[in-house]
C-alpha cells in the first residue's frame, strides 16, 4: 500500500530526488520503518517506456530545466546552457548510468595523505576509512547485482569490447575485463538477463540494468512507509528558529508552492541541483545559503577527468551491439607520478548511435575531416576515459541571478577549468588509448572531448573539519544537524571510477546511521 | 504562393524556366538539381527557389556524404521555409552569395567546385547564420532514419530481441 502522508506531519524524513542516492535511501529507511516523503522533479518511466532512439530517449528523460555555465571548459562552448547530462524522473541518472560498478581503491580515500599538495587543488582525505566501507560496498554490490562479485558471473564481451581487449592485451595491460557492471549476465533478483540490445544509456528497455526506477522505489513504496511524488519541484529548504530544518517547500504539478514539514531533511538532486536548493534557501539566519558556514557549498566540484578515443578499422566493428560499458582496463587507475600527474584513470568501452556521434564527436567541427569520420562509423571502436579530477575551489557551482528557472528562482551556473593534472592526464589517456586500438590496427584514431557531464561530483563535500567542507563522514551537515546530503555532491575527491556504486554505498551506510539516530532518540 | 520545386511538383522544364525568371545563376547553378531531378520534390512556401537550392548546396558542402543523396539534405534545411525564418535565412544566403562574388565568382551556387565553396564557408564559420545552419544539421541530417542505413547504423534494436543471437560478438577478422 503506498502512503500519503500529510503536509503537516513532521515526523517524516524528506527526501529531494530519487536517484541512485536519494532513491537507494528512501528504500533502505522505509525498510527499517521510517516515514519517507521522496520529492521528484521528473515524471515516472519504466522499461516500458524507454526509448531505442538517442534524440526522442533524451527528450523523454533529460533535464534541460535552464542551466548556464563558464569557464575553460569546452562544454561551456559547444554546450553552453547544458552543462551536465543527467535525468529528470523518478529513478533519476540512475535510468542513464551505464552500470560501471567499481569501488575506489584503498589511497583513493585519502588522497591528500598520498598525493600530498598540489597546487591549485584542494585536495582533502575521505573522513572515512577504506575498511568502513567493505560492508557497505559488499551490499551495494548485491543490491546492484553487480557482475563478477559475489557468485555473480562476467558479462560476454562485445565486438567493440573484443577489439578493445586485443589492443590492451597487446599493449601489455593485464587488468583487462568485461568489467564489474549492475548489467544482469544472467536473471538476477527479479530481472532480467542483459539481451545486448545497446542504448544502455536511454534506459534499460529489459530491466537488466539496475536503476532505482524499478527496484529500490517500488519496494520502499511496498512498504508503505514511502511516498513518492513526482512532478514536483524542491524551491527551498525551511528551518526553524533553533536553526533545524523544518520542512521543504517545493512546487506542485500544478506549480502552486506546498510546504512538507519533516523531522529530517536529505537532499540528493545531483551535484549541480543540491548545492542549488542549499543556496536558494538563504535566510537571515543563514545569509550565504543552509549549511555554507564554511563557504564551501557549490565548491570543489568536479565531473571527473574524461574523454573518449575512437579508433577506425579497415573492417566493420558495429560497435552499438551489445552492451555499452562492459569493458574495462584498469591498469592506469593506479597513483603513479612518474606518469606526470598524480591519480588515475581508467579506460572503458563506450558506443554512440549515429546521432550522438555526430552531435559529440567533434562538436562545432564540419567538413570532410568530420564527415569521413562518420563515413566510417561501421567500423569504429569507442573507449571512454573516466580518471581523477583535481577538486578546486573555483570550479563550482554557484546560482546565476540573471537567469530564472519557470518557478522565478536563480539557476546554477556551472564554472569549471581543467586542472593541469587533469590536462596531463588527458593527454596521457589519449595517447595510450590511441595505441590501444593501433595495436588492432586501426587505421585512424580520433580523440573526443568530454561530453556534458553525467558525474557530477563534490559541491556539497565531506570533511572531517567543519572549515573545509559541507558534510561530515555520514553526509550530515555540519551546521544543521537536522540535514543530509545523500548524493555524489558530498565526495569529498573523485576518484578514478563511475561513481554510482559509491553513492549507493554511502546511502545504504547513511540510512542505517540515520535510522540508528532516530532510534536512539537523538532526531 | 506556394512554389513547387523539383520534378515531382513541377516538369523539368517549368523549375528550369522558373528558376530562370529567378536568375540566370540558377540556371547554371541548377545543374546539381537537374542531375538529380528525379531525386527530390520539395514545396517552398517561404524561401526563393534559389535561395533554398543554395541552402541546400551549403549543408552538403558543411557535411558531404557522397552516398547520402540531396533529397536528405533538402529534408534537414527545408525546416528553414517558412514565414518567419524566410527574412533570416534569405539574408544569410545573400550574404553567402556576396562572399562568392568576392572571390570572383557569380554566385555561391556557381561556384563550380567544393573546394572554393568550402573556403567561402571557412570565411563566414563563426557568422550566427552558418552557426545555425551548421547546427541544426548535426540533427537535422544526422538523425532522419533514412540515412542511418548508409552508415550501417542499425538503430533501435529491442523489438528484435538485442543482438544477443543477432551477432553482437561476431567480429571475425580480429
Amino acid at each position: 500500500m503506498v502512503a500519503k502522508f500529510d503536509l503537516n506531519d513532521d515526523s517524516i524524513v524528506v527526501i529531494i530526488g530519487t536517484g541512485a542516492g536519494g532513491g537507494v535511501l528512501a528504500n533502505e529507511l522505509a525498510q527499517k520503518g521510517v516515514k519517507v516523503v521522496a520529492l521528484e522533479a521528473g515524471g515516472r518511466y519504466l522499461p516500458e517506456d524507454y526509448i531505442n532512439d538517442e534524440w526522442d530517449s533524451f527528450g523523454q528523460l533529460a533535464w534541460t530545466e535552464p542551466r548556464t555555465t563558464s569557464g575553460d571548459w569546452r562544454v561551456a562552448k559547444d554546450f553552453s546552457g547544458l552543462p551536465a547530462w543527467i535525468v529528470k524522473a523518478v529513478g533519476g541518472t540512475s535510468i542513464h548510468w551505464a552500470g560501471a560498478s567499481l569501488r575506489f581503491h584503498e589511497h583513493e580515500w585519502k588522497a591528500k595523505t598520498h598525493y600530498g599538495a598540489v597546487d591549485g587543488a584542494n585536495l582533502l582525505d575521505w573522513p572515512i576509512d577504506p575498511a568502513e566501507m567493505e560492508p557497505y560496498y559488499e551490499k551495494a554490490e548485491a543490491k546492484l547485482g553487480v557482475t563478477r562479485t559475489g557468485d555473480r558471473p562476467g558479462l560476454p564481451g562485445s565486438n567493440n569490447y573484443k577489439v578493445f581487449e586485443k589492443g590492451a592485451l597487446a599493449l601489455g595491460y593485464k587488468d583487462v575485463s568485461t568489467g564489474r557492471m549492475a548489467i544482469n549476465s544472467v536473471e538476477y533478483d527479479g530481472r532480467n538477463a542483459c539481451q545486448q540490445t545497446g542504448f544502455c544509456f536511454q534506459g534499460c528497455k529489459w530491466g537488466a540494468k539496475w536503476s532505482s526506477a524499478y527496484t529500490d522505489i517500488p519496494r520502499g513504496e511496498a512498504t508503505g512507509n514511502l511516498e513518492v511524488r513526482d512532478h514536483v519541484h524542491a524551491a527551498r529548504i525551511l528551518h526553524d528558529d533553533k536553526g533545524l530544518a523544518s520542512g521543504v517547500e517545493y512546487f506542485d504539478k500544478d506549480g502552486n508552492l506546498q510546504m512538507q514539514k519533516a523531522k529530517i531533511v536529505c537532499v540528493a538532486g545531483n551535484s549541480i541541483e543540491s548545492p542549488r536548493i542549499l543556496l536558494n534557501s538563504h535566510s537571515a539566519m543563514f545569509p550565504d545559503g543552509l549549511a555554507n558556514s564554511s563557504g564551501q557549498v557549490g565548491r570543489n566540484y568536479m565531473r571527473h577527468m574524461t574523454g573518449s578515443v575512437y579508433g577506425v578499422f579497415d573492417k566493420p566493428v558495429r560497435m552499438w551491439r551489445g552492451t555499452t560499458m562492459a569493458g574495462i582496463i584498469r591498469d592506469e587507475s593506479r597513483h603513479d607520478p612518474s606518469r606526470g600527474f598524480v591519480g588515475g584513470y581508467e579506460f572503458e568501452t563506450l558506443s554512440l548511435g549515429l546521432p550522438f556521434m555526430a552531435a559529440f564527436l567533434d562538436p562545432g567541427s564540419w567538413g570532410r575531416e568530420f564527415t569521413s569520420a562518420l563515413d566510417s562509423y561501421e567500423n569504429m571502436a569507442g573507449m571512454w576515459i573516466v580518471g581523477e579530477d583535481m577538486p578546486q575551489e573555483t570550479n563550482r557551482v554557484t546560482l546565476n541571478h540573471a537567469v530564472t528557472d519557470a518557478y522565478g528562482l536563480p539557476v546554477a551556473n556551472v564554472n569549471y577549468t581543467d586542472h593541469p593534472n587533469d590536462v596531463a592526464m588527458r593527454k596521457h589517456a589519449y595517447a595510450q588509448g590511441a595505441a590501444v586500438y593501433d595495436a588492432v590496427g586501426a587505421t585512424r584514431t580520433l580523440p573526443t572531448p568530454p561530453y556534458p557531464s553525467t558525474h557530477n561530483l563534490g559541491s556539497n563535500r565531506m570533511s572531517e573539519n567543519p572549515r573545509d567542507g559541507v558534510v561530515n563522514k555520514h553526509g550530515r551537515t555540519h551546521d544543521v544537524p537536522n540535514l543530509f546530503i545523500s548524493d555524489g555532491s558530498q565526495f569529498t575527491t573523485s576518484a578514478a571510477e563511475n561513481p554510482t556504486l559509491t553513492i549507493v554505498a554511502l546511502a545504504i551506510r547513511q540510512a542505517d546511521h540515520i535510522a540508528g539516530e532516530i532510534s536512539k532518540g537523538n532526531m | 504562393m506556394a512554389t513547387k520545386v523539383g520534378s515531382k511538383g513541377l516538369t523539368r522544364r517549368q523549375l528550369l524556366s522558373r528558376a530562370t525568371v529567378a536568375g540566370a545563376s540558377f540556371v547554371v547553378g541548377s545543374g546539381f538539381m537537374a542531375a538529380r531531378n528525379a531525386a527530390w520534390a520539395t514545396e517552398l512556401t517561404a524561401l526563393k527557389p534559389t535561395t533554398f537550392a543554395t541552402l541546400v548546396q551549403m549543408a552538403r558542402d558543411i557535411y558531404p556524404h557522397d552516398k547520402i543523396d540531396d533529397q536528405y539534405y533538402v529534408k534537414a534545411v527545408k525546416g528553414y521555409d517558412t514565414a518567419d525564418m524566410a527574412e533570416e535565412i534569405e539574408a544569410g544566403i545573400a550574404a553567402l552569395d556576396a562572399a562568392a562574388r568576392g572571390k570572383g565568382n557569380a554566385s555561391y551556387l556557381d561556384t563550380a567546385w567544393e573546394k572554393d565553396r568550402v573556403a567561402i564557408l571557412r570565411g563566414m564559420e563563426e557568422s550566427p547564420f552558418f552557426q545555425k545552419v551548421r547546427g541544426g544539421l548535426v540533427t537535422g541530417l544526422y538523425n532522419q532514419k533514412a540515412v542511418w542505413p548508409v552508415f550501417g547504423y542499425e538503430g533501435e534494436s529491442y523489438s528484435k530481441g538485442g543482438y544477443i543471437d543477432r551477432g553482437f560478438d561476431d567480429i571475425d577478422w580480429l
